[in-house]
């Protein structure tokens, strides 16, 4: 239609530790990968979205454009939880839906230090994590994943094989932080971090970026664009709803189905014309919940769709072939963008050996603590 | 004004957190908030409903202390000087609302816990103290004893 919004050009930087390097450094390095990826540059770009999380009063945006060049166009610094290069990307998407501009560059950056996330107390009286039971990261996905356990009997082993899927998926990604193979009985023999997520079953914090150029029908035809174009088939996000026990257990699970319903609807499809899914495995417990709440498993199936294979490279619906967060990475403001690009690789049929054969819609998915989902579907164009 | 002239405030017994109140006379309780529009009860203060977004008739109202346990994690690994194992549990209170406290009195195993074990929920001083020497009641949850 007229009025689709398309990714012209994205790529990302391979996820890593760069401590001596500087959050703009990363943006513009993946914000030129993505310019290069479709021959343009950024006096092309009308506008920036750049989402970081850690430097969010910092004018990351602005820095960036410093190292890649100051043309003086709007920019937008976006921090949204784990949803933040996914709201980057949907606020790029918008304004070009809207009219506004014709050709935007989106760009996700994160530097991260390593250890736990979450847990931390108000700074007021005396530290309560330890105290009022855990806010740490693996401890509220592990509270998600033995809910599913309460309800369907879901087994520590079923949520450790989503750990040995997308590990051994990123042996194929030289993109991913590792490439490294890890057996069931080495996942499941890893130290346990918070029940039952052990440490090879959260995801792994490191540095990263991720960037996509994001154009106007009309404008892709004009650059002689169309042929590597994936069409943005819709864009979702949403707040938590309410649900009785979100303060005291994040619930990630009404906020993501929100999302899906609503890009689903959007789109005029459903789970079952989905080719490929890159979701927010954060933690191996959040996955299995995750195919329920996407739609890809029936309710209290999640355990039975990680058993078939079906989620697996070559498998009816491949989930997280980059290797997800497991084992990609997961630097916070990058991780949306980052999804992006993963699907758009393979919607164009360049993934290489980890290409999903002939896929033609994929979806993306992150959620973020607070809480905030994205969710969007892009269809080859 | 300077800092050697104030007068530094007597140490005083606090609640961990806001919704633990402790009043002069009478027994430590955990607050709560119940929506007279839609039923709803959640832990801690609010003037308007999360639910339903009444802006009238929620009123502050004392929350059980008994529950179930409706959750848990095992928790192995965690900042340093925070003692572990510990269980991190989820409970629903009799009554309405939902914490996230600590399940004592029972071995930090899966196989040991049980999803809806009947829990009291009790309030009692810690060890910890904050930078002005304030002390500190916590509430914990407790199996009742079958």
């Amino acid at each position: 239609m007229a009025n689709d919004v398309y990714v012209v050009g994205t790529d990302m930087i391979k996820f890593g530790r760069f401590p001596e390097r500087t959050v703009p450094e990363l943006g513009a390095q993946a914000a030129l990968m993505a310019l290069d990826d479709c021959g343009l540059t950024i006096q092309d770009m009308q506008a920036v979205y750049s989402g970081n999380l850690y430097e969010a009063s910092g004018g990351v945006g602005q820095r960036i454009l410093r190292e890649i060049g100051q043309t003086g166009v709007p920019v937008v610094n976006v921090a949204n939880a784990c949803a933040t290069g996914a709201t980057a990307f949907r606020e790029g998407w918008m304004a070009i839906k809207a009219g506004v501009y014709d050709i935007v560059l989106c760009v996700g950056t994160e530097q991260m230090g390593a250890g736990l996330l979450g847990g931390g107390g108000g700074g007021k009286g005396i530290p309560t994590e330890g105290l009022l039971g855990s806010g740490t990261m693996p401890s509220v996905f592990a509270h998600v994943g033995l809910e599913h356990t309460r309800k369907y009997g879901t087994t520590f082993e079923q949520f450790a094989k989503v750990s040995v899927k997308n590990h051994h998926h990123s042996t194929l990604n030289p993109k991913a932080m590792y490439q490294k193979e890890t057996p069931l009985e080495e996942v499941m023999g890893a130290e346990m971090i918070s029940y039952p997520n052990t440490k090879l079953m959260c995801s792994v914090n490191v540095d990263g970026s991720a960037a996509a150029v994001l154009c106007s029908e009309k404008k892709a035809k004009e650059l002689g664009l169309m042929g590597r174009a994936v069409r943005v088939r819709s864009s979702a996000l949403t707040s938590d709803p309410y649900t009785s026990r979100n303060i005291a257990m994040m619930d990630f699970n009404a906020v993501t189905r929100l999302a899906a319903k609503t890009a689903y609807e959007m789109a005029g499809l459903g789970p079952d014309d989905v080719d490929l899914i890159e979701l927010h495995d954060c933690f191996a417990t959040a996955e299995i919940v995750h195919y329920e709440n996407l739609g890809i498993a029936k309710e209290g199936e999640a355990g039975s769709l990680i058993d078939s294979g079906a989620t697996a490279l070559g498998g009816r619906i491949p989930v997280n072939v980059s290797g997800g967060l497991l084992s990609k990475g997961h630097p916070l403001g990058a991780t949306g963008i980052a999804n992006i690009y993963e699907v758009t690789t393979h919607l164009r049929g360049e993934a290489g050996n980890r290409q999903v054969e002939g896929a033609k819609i994929g979806l993306t998915h992150v959620v973020g603590a607070g809480s905030a989902c994205a969710v969007h579907i892009l269809e080859k164009a | 004004m300077s800092a050697a002239g104030a007068v530094k405030p007597e140490p005083t017994t606090k609640g961990v957190v806001p919704f633990l109140k402790i009043p002069k006379d009478g027994q430590p309780y955990l607050a709560g908030s119940k929506c007279t529009k839609c039923g709803e009860v959640v832990v801690g203060s609010r003037n308007t409903c999360g639910k339903c977004g009444a802006r009238e008739g929620v009123e502050a109202v004392k929350l059980g202390t008994t529950g179930k346990l409706y959750n848990f994690t095992i928790v192995h690994r965690n900042f340093p000087g925070v003692p572990v194992p510990f269980i991190s549990a989820i409970v629903d209170i009799d009554g309405g609302g939902t914490l996230k406290g600590n399940l004592l009195g029972v071995d930090p195993k899966p196989e040991a816990i049980k999803f809806d074990m009947p829990v009291n929920i009790v309030i009692k001083p810690v060890p910890q103290k904050d930078k002005e020497g304030n002390s500190y009641l916590s509430y914990f949850f407790e199996p009742q004893s079958s």
